[in-house]
């Protein structure tokens, strides 16, 4: 048994075997093709979850993405997934699913006293009555609210298992969005005409309403094969258009189905971006829900989902179903359901009198012409529903056991309105239409305004060929297959509201009812927007996609307009609810984002590196794999005492060449370059228009037009991108050639008082000599037989030169290098032992040169150039950036020596008042001296040294008091440098 | 996301591009003094309808483009070197 109300073989459980699965603990059997909705239907279990904020019972609604009640949660392998829609959930074997938002069970649920206080809860609760006092907010209100508030529960996924998503990139020339008669007839013409169509369809099944009366069984068969045989089109099922991105540019998500996944080791979504030329929206009309009292009992449901649950799944809704609808399209559900031997209660119209009324009496169903439902017997389930005329009277009593509604059908308009489309009322539908640009798309079928399939899918052939002319392509000669001919039909009469005693919902998701809409309105918030905001009407997560209108029409009601004057909301992306794993896609892990890896890291690995990483760079923070500064002191020591080599080939290098290469470095560099003489290496800073410090670095003239620039490793992108912008738009009349060389040259540091020994083994015959080759000099060498440069600078204070070779040749050059140094007892060191050279040497990185300094707040004022122009000369001069307020760079020790600085730590004076006047920027415990040196940003810091303060570190419960000293702890005659 | 054609790589999505700023703006002369230099670098028109940008093709070709865009609709009429500017192109807003 697959439950008491499977009633007929369904097109989708037709051939399906048994499945078992659970839900609230009950175990129950459905059908391999049922969703998780129809499989609880046909099992008769309409209670499915509490609503949000009066946790009333509800039940099943819609058969489709649109559903406001039918949210579960959902546990697996991967762990618990709250907010899962029972509508869309495929079945599966094994499936457990938990009904949300009660405790402590479904039947009896505690906070269900909200509904009974809703009086106390109106639109607009939280802001009127969370407020004072402010200390509340925090200890009282928001605990209670997060409580009681939410759908499903989170928790953590149990990790462990690959990506659940991919992401996939579609070009095409047009995207179809809906695979109804509409799309499927403009996808055929699209196709034949030669284009490339991505059709994408929401449901599990092409074909909208055609799947809905085996009459049009044959057309839809043949049109999904014409397309299948168009090699251009592809038409994607479970796949939802999230949103539109402008320029032709779409988002979907794409379910996989249970053989997919199985195929996919597990993949269960695609996450599409689809780029195309124009758009055809064929995403059919919802059906909207007419607000009555008790419009949201479990058994009040949309008609066409019970239409759907019948013919997709074999499931009636109800043993006894009226209806309650205004449309004569809406009575093909009564109709179907009496062909399957349903005995129908009756059909509750305000019309009074249609055609298809006349048909249904002809069937023998009961017509109740010119009335309507004014209240809802039952709680959790429908017993009868109360009818009376239009004007009240005559009330009388309907035996049923479901209510089946239809207020009329609201074009699906959203993606239009993302498009920057308007939008049309329509009389005939009493719905708006979308205005598209032509540009970028056209409308087709039932979002067009079309009534019936037939005429849907006439409106989708046209505009499949309009689009196909407007393209260059030619449309096919002759026409597709036909449809039978739509019934002729009396028009829809507009109801939105039958108002009563009781709740009267517009949207179910959010629990907000007429009241609270009339209720925006007199409080002010009267435009529809505003109402939305204030009532949080079409804000869940089905964005309102059965009662939005119904909303913008009581609004209007209250506001005394026509509901084409009110609008209505712009829902925005996503159409439905995206996991975060979808966005991910297989961007998770290790392929968060990319690793960039020295040409020497397996190197590095092998002698003990434990990584750092910086940017996206991977770097030896110190050659050993236990914790503690001794080793990393060992490494500076050596070069102190000797000679050390490290890796610096993360820094940015910039090639520049041309005949105006020296005077753009001029434009670009505070200081001069067009005076450097060739062979020789400078260090210079770099500004931004508004005069603060952009970078440092050393750039070297190799040739009268030819430098190379050096920047730091932090800023490499950025600087690359300033020069190119500044050599376009502002130094156009210079002929310069700017080349990315960062990953070209691997480059390495050789310092300590032994270094020129080391560098003259592998130099070849170079004279190393201070005379010949001195501070700051630089020059193409042979290193280690391998063309390079060499460069004298230095970082650590210590005599040090720098040599740069081709990247692919790092490994010989740097083992050559060793093996030169061994004499000399060389150590590799690491980004640790460098930032403790260069803090004792007062030396700034990145910690210093940080977006808010200036070139004087970091002792540069001196290096910007007194005559010619340069980027940021000007506002380097302004009056704010010459004030003692400033935090200017200083050096810092701990009074007591065997006291720790910490970075970040706030420096305040000794005696009260205790406001922060600067920060440590950078601190280590040093090799030189004896105890912990640091670098700190300090208010009028040039003009303190001496004072002593009290270094504050809330975080690490310290206070140390430190004196302030210049920033040059170690050799600042610069005797070392140039030995 | 906007589509860019970039005369060099062809049209080309966003994200391969930086945007760099208003394009109207002129850097002044050496000398102009604090108040045009205060102007240039933080005074902006925030125009509603067509406006002249900079967008510099950083993950394709590493030029440095001018692009016309609709604050509005977003659409692009004219991309160009920073060399070119648009035809004396009629302003207004697109369909």
């Amino acid at each position: 048994m697959t439950g008491p109300a499977r009633i007929a073989a369904g097109l989708l459980t037709r051939a399906g075997t048994p499945l078992a699965f659970r839900f609230d603990r009950r175990a129950l059997t459905g059908l391999d093709g049922d969703s998780l909705a129809s499989a609880l239907l046909a099992n008769g279990i309409r209670l499915v979850g509490r609503s949000f904020k009066y946790h009333r019972p509800r039940g099943i609604v819609t058969a489709g993405a649109g559903e406001p009640c039918g949210l579960v949660d959902l546990s697996g392998p991967g762990g618990r997934e709250p907010n899962v829609l029972a509508t869309t959930l495929p079945l599966a074997a094994g499936l457990v699913a938990e009904s949300q938002n009660r405790w402590p069970s479904l039947g009896f649920d505690l906070l269900s006293l909200n509904d009974r206080l809703a009086r106390f809860l109106p639109a607009g609760f939280y802001y009127k009555t969370f407020m004072a006092p402010g200390w509340a907010w925090e200890r009282v209100y928001e605990p209670l609210i997060r409580r009681a508030a939410g759908l499903g529960r989170l928790a953590p996924a149990a990790g462990g298992h690959g990506p659940h998503a991919e992401i996939l990139h579609d070009h095409a020339d047009v995207l179809v969005v809906g695979a109804g008669a509409a799309g499927l007839a403009a996808a055929r013409e699209l196709g034949l005409a030669g284009l490339r169509v991505v059709v994408a369809e929401e449901g599990v099944l092409a074909g909208g309403g055609t799947t809905l009366e085996p009459r049009f069984d044959a057309w839809r068969t043949s049109l999904v094969e014409a397309l299948a045989a168009l090699p251009k089109v592809r038409l994607l099922t479970r796949t939802t258009v999230l949103g539109a991105y402008g320029h032709g540019v779409f988002g979907a998500l794409e379910h996989l189905s249970g053989a997919e996944r199985v195929a996919h080791a597990g993949l269960r979504e695609r996450l599409r971006v689809i780029r195309v030329r124009r758009l055809v929206l064929a995403s059919g009309a919802a059906e909207r829900l007419i607000a009555f009292p008790g419009n949201d009992v479990p058994g009040v449901m949309l008609a066409g989902a019970a239409h759907t649950y019948l013919r997709h799944h074999g499931v009636a809704v109800g043993r006894r179903p009226a209806l309650f609808v205004n449309s004569d399209e809406a009575y093909a559900a009564a109709f179907a359901l009496a062909a399957a031997g349903v005995r129908v209660a009756g059909v509750v119209d305000p019309r009074p009198g249609s055609l298809a009324a006349d048909r249904a009496r002809a069937l023998g169903i009961e017509v109740h012409a010119g009335a309507v439902v004014a209240a809802v017997a039952g709680r959790c389930a429908v017993r009868g529903v109360r009818i009376t005329e239009l004007d009240g009277s005559r009330p009388r009593w309907l035996e049923a056991d479901s209510l089946l509604v239809s207020g009329g059908y609201t074009p699906a308009t959203a993606l239009a309105s993302q498009a920057g489309g308007g939008l049309l009322w329509q009389d005939a539908i009493a719905a708006f239409t979308p205005a598209l640009d032509p540009r970028i798309g056209r409308a087709a079928g039932a979002v067009h305004g079309a009534v019936g399939v037939a005429a849907a899918a006439r409106d989708g052939s046209a505009v499949g060929r309009s689009i196909a002319i407007e393209l260059g392509a030619a449309p096919a000669g002759a026409p597709g297959p036909a449809l039978p001919d739509d019934p002729p039909a009396t028009a829809l009469s507009p109801l939105w509201e039958v108002r009563g005693r009781g709740k009267a919902f517009v949207d179910l998701q959010n629990d907000v009812t007429a009241d609270d809409v009339r209720l925006a309105e007199r409080e002010g918030y009267a435009h529809v927007e505003h109402m939305k905001r204030y009532t949080t009407h079409g804000m869940a997560t089905d964005q309102g996609r059965t009662g939005g209108l119904v909303g913008s029409a009581i609004l209007a009601a209250a506001r005394g307009l026509p509901v084409a004057a009110v609008g209505q909301a712009r829902p925005r992306p996503y159409l439905e609810p995206v996991p975060f794993a979808a966005l991910a896609g297989s961007d998770v892990g290790m392929h968060y984002r990319p690793t960039r890896r020295l040409a020497l890291h397996d190197w590095h690995d092998a002698a003990g590196a434990t990584f750092v990483p910086t940017g996206l760079w991977l770097r030896p923070l110190v050659y050993s794999r236990t914790s503690g500064w001794e080793p990393v002191l060992e490494e500076a020591r050596a070069v102190r005492r000797s000679v050390g080599i490290t890796d610096v080939s993360t820094l940015g290098k910039i090639d520049v060449q041309g005949p105006g290469a020296a005077r753009f470095l001029d434009h670009v560099y505070a200081n001069t370059f067009s005076t450097l003489a060739v062979g020789r290496a400078r260090y210079g800073i770099m500004l931004r228009e508004d005069g603060l410090l952009l970078d440092d670095g050393t750039t070297a003239r190799l040739g009268s037009q030819h430098f190379i620039v050096t920047t730091t490793t932090a800023n490499a992108a950025a600087v690359l991108e300033h020069l190119e912008f500044q050599l376009a738009a502002n130094c156009a009349h210079l002929e310069v050639l700017l080349t990315d060389v960062g990953d070209h040259w691997a480059q390495f540091a050789v310092a300590g008082p032994d270094s020129r020994a080391v560098v003259q083994e592998v130099a070849g015959g170079l004279d190393l000599s201070n005379e010949a080759f001195p501070f700051m000099a630089a020059a193409g060498a042979t290193i280690a037989g391998i063309p390079g440069r060499l460069f004298r600078i230095s970082f650590s204070g210590e005599l040090a030169y720098e040599i740069a070779v081709p990247a692919t040749h790092a490994l010989p050059v740097w083992q050559a290098l060793l093996a030169a140094g061994r004499p000399f007892g060389i150590r590799p060191y690491g980004l640790d032992a460098l930032n403790t050279l260069r803090i004792e040497k007062g030396h700034v990185t990145t910690a210093e040169l940080n977006g808010n300094a200036s070139a004087d707040d970091l002792g540069f004022g001196r290096l910007l150039k007194p005559q010619g122009d340069f980027v940021g000369r000007t506002l380097a001069a302004r009056p704010g950036l010459g004030g003692p307020e400033r935090l200017r760079l200083v050096g810092l020790r701990p009074v007591d020596r065997r006291r720790r600085l910490r970075n970040g730590a706030q420096l305040v004076a000794a005696a009260a008042p205790r406001a922060s006047v600067g920060y440590i920027s950078s601190s280590t415990p040093a090799v030189a001296l004896e105890g912990w040196v640091g670098l700190a940003m300090l208010a009028d810091g040039r003009n303190r040294h001496g004072e002593r303060l009290t270094a504050v570190s809330a975080v690490h419960g310290e206070e140390t008091p430190v004196e302030v000293l210049s920033p040059h702890f170690y050799d600042p005659e610069n005797a070392r440098v140039r030995a | 996301m906007l589509r860019i054609p970039c005369p060099w790589c062809g049209e080309r999505d966003e994200a391969e591009f930086r945007y760099r700023g208003d394009a109207t703006l002129a850097r002044p002369g050496a000398d102009a003094g604090l108040a045009a230099f205060t102007a240039y670098t933080y005074e902006r028109a925030n125009p509603r309808g067509w406006h002249l940008e900079w967008w510099l093709h950083a993950g394709g070709c590493r030029r440095l483009l001018k692009v016309e865009r609709h604050t509005l609709s977003h659409e692009i009429r004219w991309v160009g070197t920073p060399a070119e500017s648009p035809a004396a192109a009629a302003g207004g807003r697109p369909a």
